[in-house]
């Protein structure tokens, strides 16, 4: 399998009143199709700029991303996002979510009943085929984010990305929705990238754990293979001999190698400036 | 959200009927209350003003008045209804003595009772309105999408707002008569005076709330457009409109408000036969029920204003998918 996304030699400096403030540097990294590549550090080391720079919302100060042989300037479908908080039209409901998501990408490819069939095949997917009428504040917030999946993958996306897509969502909801999500990619063999602070959710559905170091100037540190056989059993792994070395590995990454040695304070400050919302150092 | 207003509606339920007859009592007790204490209080501060043109009305005198208003505004109507019949009459009598005749039509042109002139205030601040929110909302959608636009238009704004109709109306009144020279107008330019005066005063509200609220769209739901490559026109229809409706309509209905307060004066200055008018002609009559009549009128205004208020309120719990936003 050759590779499908490229990201080289990315630099991303921010402006603040003191000067710039270095995010990021020297990122490199190669992504093969069908790989499911997840990003782990500590908050504030520039995971989610990582994703925006290859999503195209921010642009790199330096370097750049090449994805199927052109470089990305602008965000675009073909990158879809799932964003930490589903980020769902409020005032449509999960169907017509997914359908203007489908109307733009294919609307002139598609039939009125292709365009149909499509939403509800992608709907049903994530089990949302039941509740597809409902509107985001009607439904909890594990269905929100399914519909969001729903979303992205509606778009056959060339590459997932997805933002701490089940952050703010309780342990059982979470381990059900990467259960289906690891079925999901185990049949369409998405390329995803994944950005999460959970070292299970990490281990379990990773074929590479990138491993970030802390900012300012972060870069890859370590990229962790984690050669176990799909499908993979949440139960049988947990005391699975290979799982528990390396469920480890990066444990001792993000505490020993890479110990967040800033204050509470200095690291929200840092955390700031890294840039997750544009709004730089108030 | 809607698992709250579930659980408020299934504790309503779960209410008693005599606890409900409670509220009802409760709801309906007190404001009944509070409208015998003013009468009271206003009965007894009439009776203590006198004016030049007798003393002040009280409620009593002021539901005479009333009641006299509509009785005038029947009589009126019956005696248009007696004019048609004998023009009728009359034209079809010619018209068997000389078939060759063509029959002429006039229009009754007896004066405009209370009731038209309330009819002709609404639709002029309908009109007004209307012409306002056109203007409004597409301006507002542009000044909340770019922020240099923003900075340029929003000093006007904060200019202009605060402007009283009364200093707007010779202004409008001048360029009406300059500009507005048909030889035979479809509307009178008295109305033209107050709708423009009332739209130039009711503008802002909507302009300053449709732009923020456009511009404080959720950065997420930007995203979103842009990874969909949305264009301009969806981006606006499916993104910037829904999510800044509530916003708008709060906006339009602090509008409608001024546009109703503003048209009374408006009216008064610009002898367009409205509420405004009647006001003014009672004043300038001056006679002893003259005051009583005025008093009505407040009475009305103020009713059709909340009732106006009530309207919009309605239209935005149907329109706007934010219940919450509604409530107040």
């Amino acid at each position: 399998m050759g590779t499908i996304l490229d990201i080289s030699a990315v630099d991303m400096a921010f402006p603040t009143p003191k000067g710039e403030f270095i995010a990021l540097q020297d990122v490199n990294l190669k992504i093969a199709k069908g790989e499911f590549i997840s990003l782990i550090g500590h908050s504030g080391c520039g995971k989610s700029t990582v994703l925006n720079i290859v999503a195209g919302l921010h642009q790199a100060t330096r370097g750049g991303v090449i994805l199927n042989g052109c470089e990305v300037r602008e965000p675009g479908p073909e990158r879809a996002v799932v964003f930490q908080n589903h980020s769902l039209l409020p005032w449509l409901t999960a169907y017509e979510n997914v359908e203007l998501a489908v109307k733009t990408v294919f609307g002139r490819r598609k039939s009125r009943t292709e365009i149909r069939e499509w939403v509800e095949h992608n709907l049903s997917l994530v089990h949302m085929d039941h509740a597809m009428h409902k509107r985001p504040d009607e439904i909890s917030g594990g269905m929100k984010q399914r519909v969001g999946i729903a979303r992205a993958l509606a778009m056959q996306p060339d590459v997932l990305l997805m933002d701490e897509p089940f952050g703010a969502l309780d342990a059982l909801t979470r381990a059900h929705l990467q259960d289906r999500l690891m079925d999901i990619q185990q049949t369409l063999n998405n390329t995803v990238i994944m950005i999460t602070h959970d070292v299970d959710e990490a281990v379990l559905l990773s074929d590479r754990i990138v491993m970030m170091t802390n900012g300012p100037a972060a870069t890859i540190g370590e990229v962790l293979d984690i050669p176990l056989a799909r499908p993979r059993d949440r139960l049988a792994l947990a005391e699975d001999p290979e799982y528990v070395h390396l469920r480890s590995e990066v444990l001792r990454f993000l505490y020993e190698k890479q110990r967040k040695v800033e204050g509470i304070n200095a690291g929200k400050a840092s955390d700031r400036a890294g840039g997750k919302r544009k709004s730089v150092a108030a | 959200m809607s698992a709250i207003m579930m659980k408020i509606r299934l504790n309503y339920q779960r209410v008693s009927l005599s606890q409900w007859g409670q509220k009802l009592f409760k709801s309906l007790a007190m404001p009944m209350l509070g409208i015998a204490a003013f009468l009271l209080l206003w009965s007894l501060a009439a009776r203590n003003i006198d004016t030049s043109l007798g003393q002040f009305p009280g409620p009593v005198a002021v539901a005479e008045q009333s009641v006299n208003l509509w009785d005038e505004h029947l009589a009126e109507r019956e005696k248009a209804e007696k004019f048609y019949e004998r023009q009728e009459k009359r034209n079809a009598d010619r018209v068997a003595k000389d078939p060759g005749y063509v029959p002429k039509v006039r229009q009754y042109t007896g004066k405009e009772t209370f009731i038209d002139q309330i009819f002709t205030s609404l639709v002029t601040v309908a009109c007004g309105f209307a012409l306002a929110m056109l203007i409004a909302i597409p301006g507002g959608i542009a000044t909340g999408l770019s922020k240099s636009l923003n900075q340029a238009i929003n000093p006007l704004v904060q200019l202009f707002k605060p402007v009283s109709p009364l200093a707007w109306l010779p202004l409008v009144t001048m360029v009406v008569s300059a500009l507005y020279v048909a030889p035979d107008p479809v509307v009178p330019k008295s109305f033209l005076n107050s709708m423009i005066t009332v739209t130039l005063c009711c503008l802002w509200p909507t302009m300053i709330n449709t732009a923020v609220g456009v511009a404080s769209i959720d950065n997420d739901l930007l995203n979103v457009s842009r990874v969909l490559r949305l264009g301009a026109l969806t981006h606006v229809s499916k993104i910037v409109l829904p999510s800044s409706v509530p916003m708008i309509f709060t906006g339009m209905r602090l509008s409608l408000g001024i546009a109703w307060m503003v048209l009374i004066a408006a009216e008064m200055l610009a002898q367009n036969p409205g509420l405004g008018k009647f006001v003014w002609d009672e004043f300038q009559n001056g006679s002893s029920s003259s005051l009583s009549r005025i008093m009505v009128a407040v009475l009305v205004i103020g009713f059709i204003g909340y009732l106006l208020d009530r309207g919009m309120l309605a239209i935005q719990r149907h329109v706007s998918w934010d219940k919450s936003s509604t409530v107040r």
